[in-house]
């Protein structure tokens, strides 16, 4: 007798969706008394509920073995997706949805979740294939977080002071695109790239130093980290007191607090050549400029790019944060703490969206770079194969 | 072929002024907080031009430390030690030799060529001598096609190979080599073996070898040292005879077990158990 194994995700999508058909889609108007809607009164979301119910019980006897598969499941998702967002707003659920609309999405839940994992899963010895597969299940990922945050605030009708759903921020983030490039102008290209530089710059030449110079070892690096250990909030106002109220003194905080990882994570590196490899250099007789820029340095570099990323994060905390104790009127972070004070949440929270891509790309550019840099270490040589 | 291995002992023979290598009353004495460890003591030995002088003994007997001495990365604490002449330090700085270490050492960032090139570059040869002779190098050692590839693309024994490739790319005529074949197994060391012969019949460098195994100490040498720790000392030097372009089989001659016998022997008189 075969044992007939059968897919738990489906199953769930397919119970789910069918209860959904079952139970009520909507609250109660209050004024009226009467049902908002039912299933039958919209078609698109009974079809996608329907279709899912097909599709779920297909799937739990079959299993979702092939990426085909997947992608029959992921489409049937973004079709109830699309759905469950119209009948939000086309057919006034918003704010009233009921015990059927949320068996509907938890049953999408399923769907995606079963099919990013088998996404996930994907392995193929076509470069084009796997690497499609490896950007999908981010992307898919994410697509399906900002739907559930989308649908929880319209679904229970969360003031938007409190959580604005994911359209509102990106309609508001479309329409001032203006303001938003100013302010990304003045705390980012201004301050947080020239902090950045600074800091970090002055930070790898003091650790060679620190590196040759045995008191400035001893002396400095407790120094230094009393130095990072300052309080980011008590040095900001001090900071725009010694240097303006423009970029300057943002850029101030920055280096800062990028100064210690930088330097820690530098010294560190410059001891990472192994003994044999010194002696090697000594067998030439290797100058102490040659060994450095030959054998310390590249050995260092692993060290260096990993404080180069903490930075990049750290970098645009400080002068978002440094911009809440005086600025000239534009900025990120002065804009966040004005909209913050005249209820306009989309707009901080589109402020928001634009720290967390500029982060992002700031990371990635920097991994990018120690990528190519670093090629030949350990964590990245088995993708050169 | 007259395979007549004459085993005489050379510190009874009368000093040569071509001595590449030439140790007096060494002694190195390590300081450690549990007081000192005597590494070296009253070493004498001459290496001539032209000789392949194996080091054997157990492990902890100095004889790593004595090639350490003569490269000048350990100072001698007493004696004297003059290398073609002059000081060890001085021999570093004129790049009189080239070391092979126990482990490849080849450094990640650097493909095989850059790595075999590395000595010429810190020597500030021009790229196109540089790249010709690193050419040359490897294909002493068998290595060439491997240019482009990075260590870690190749075998041990083919790293091992490009180590002993670079030690030989700027052509010092003094080689030495601290166990270099010995995280190998022995078809693959067998091989080495060979080559590095070859190597050393065709170039006429003197090479000071440091091993633990009495096959390939035999085998290889003109010149064995039988090495005793605590403190580490010579305690015979034997005198081979084979051809210079002897083959694996003669590790089953008569003259060559006789040899080895020899070195054994030496081993056990400088080695107790009990300790």
């Amino acid at each position: 007798m075969t044992t007939i194994k059968l897919d738990k995700f489906c199953l769930v999508a397919a119970i789910a969706a069918l209860l959904a058909l079952i139970f009520p889609l909507s609250g109660v108007d209050p004024e009226s008394g009467k049902q908002i809607a039912f299933v039958s009164d919209i078609s698109g979301i009974a079809v996608a509920m329907a279709l899912c119910v097909i599709a779920g019980a297909a799937f739990t006897w079959l299993g979702v073995g092939h990426i085909q598969y997947a992608a029959i499941i992921l489409v049937v998702a973004v079709f109830g997706c699309w759905q469950a967002i119209a009948a939000l707003y086309d057919y006034g659920i918003a704010g009233h949805a009921g015990t059927g609309f949320w068996l509907f999405i938890l049953s999408l839940w399923a769907f995606v979740w079963r099919g990013i994992d088998v996404v996930a899963r994907y392995r193929s010895l076509e470069m084009a294939k796997q690497q499609s597969a490896n950007i999908l299940v981010p992307i898919a990922f994410g697509v399906w977080l900002l739907f559930l945050w989308e649908v929880i605030v319209a679904g229970f009708g969360v003031p938007q002071v409190l959580l604005p759903a994911p359209s509102a921020i990106g309609l508001r983030f479309i329409s001032s695109t203006d303001i938003l490039a100013a302010d990304f102008q003045q705390t980012f290209i201004k301050a947080v790239i020239s902090g950045y530089v600074i800091g970090c710059g002055s930070a790898f030449i003091v650790a060679i130093a620190v590196d040759r110079v045995p008191f400035l070892k001893r002396g400095l690096l407790p120094l230094g980290n009393m130095v990072s250990a300052l309080p980011i909030i008590g040095v900001a106002p001090i900071m725009v007191m010694w240097f303006g109220f423009d970029w300057q003194s943002k850029a101030a905080v920055i280096v800062i607090m990028t100064f210690f990882p930088m330097l820690v994570n530098t010294v560190t590196g410059l001891n990472a050549a192994g003994a044999l490899e010194k002696d090697l250099m000594a067998t030439y007789a290797s100058g102490y400029w040659s060994t450095l820029f030959r054998l310390r340095l590249p050995a260092a570099m692993p060290f260096v790019f990993n404080a180069l990323k903490i930075n990049s994060t750290l970098a645009l905390i400080g002068a978002i944060v440094a911009e809440f104790f005086g600025t000239p009127i534009v900025g990120m972070g002065f804009r966040i703490s004005t909209e913050v004070g005249r209820m306009n949440v989309d707009m901080v929270w589109a402020e928001i969206a634009l720290a967390a891509l500029a982060g992002t790309a700031f990371y990635g550019a920097v991994a990018y770079v120690e990528r190519k840099a670093t090629s030949w270490h350990p964590s990245f040589r088995v993708r050169r194969h | 072929m007259t395979l007549k291995a004459v085993v005489n002992n050379v510190a009874q023979m009368p000093a040569s002024a071509d001595a590449v290598v030439d140790i007096q009353k060494l002694s190195l004495t390590f300081q450690t907080a549990d007081g000192p460890v005597y590494a070296l003591s009253d070493v004498d030995l001459k290496i001539e031009r032209g000789e392949f002088v194996s080091f054997i003994g157990p492990s902890g007997c100095g004889k790593t430390t004595l090639l350490r001495v003569i490269a000048d990365l350990e100072k001698a604490t007493g004696g004297d030690i003059s290398i073609n002449g002059v000081s060890p330090q001085e021999a570093r700085e004129n790049r009189a030799y080239g070391y092979v270490f126990q482990a490849p050492a080849l450094l990640p960032w650097r493909s095989i060529e850059r790595n075999v090139t590395l000595p010429l570059e810190i020597m500030e040869i021009s790229r196109e001598e540089r790249i010709k002779r690193g050419h040359e190098a490897l294909k002493l050692v068998e290595l060439n096609g491997f240019e482009k590839k990075f260590p870690w693309q190749l075998s041990g024994g083919m790293q091992q190979r490009a180590s002993i490739a670079r030690a030989l790319s700027f052509d010092a005529d003094l080689l030495l080599m601290d166990e270099p074949f010995g995280a190998l197994d022995e078809i693959v060391r067998d091989h080495l073996n060979e080559q590095l012969l070859k190597l050393w019949a065709r170039t006429n460098k003197t090479v000071a070898f440091v091993t633990h195994s009495i096959p390939e100490a035999v085998y290889l040498s003109t010149k064995i040292v039988v090495m005793s720790p605590r403190p580490g000392r010579i305690i015979d030097v034997i005198k081979t005879d084979f051809p210079k372009d002897r083959g694996l089989d003669i590790r089953e001659t008569p003259e060559f077990l006789e040899v080895a016998h020899r070195v054994r022997e030496g081993l056990r008189a400088g080695h107790s158990y009990d300790e």
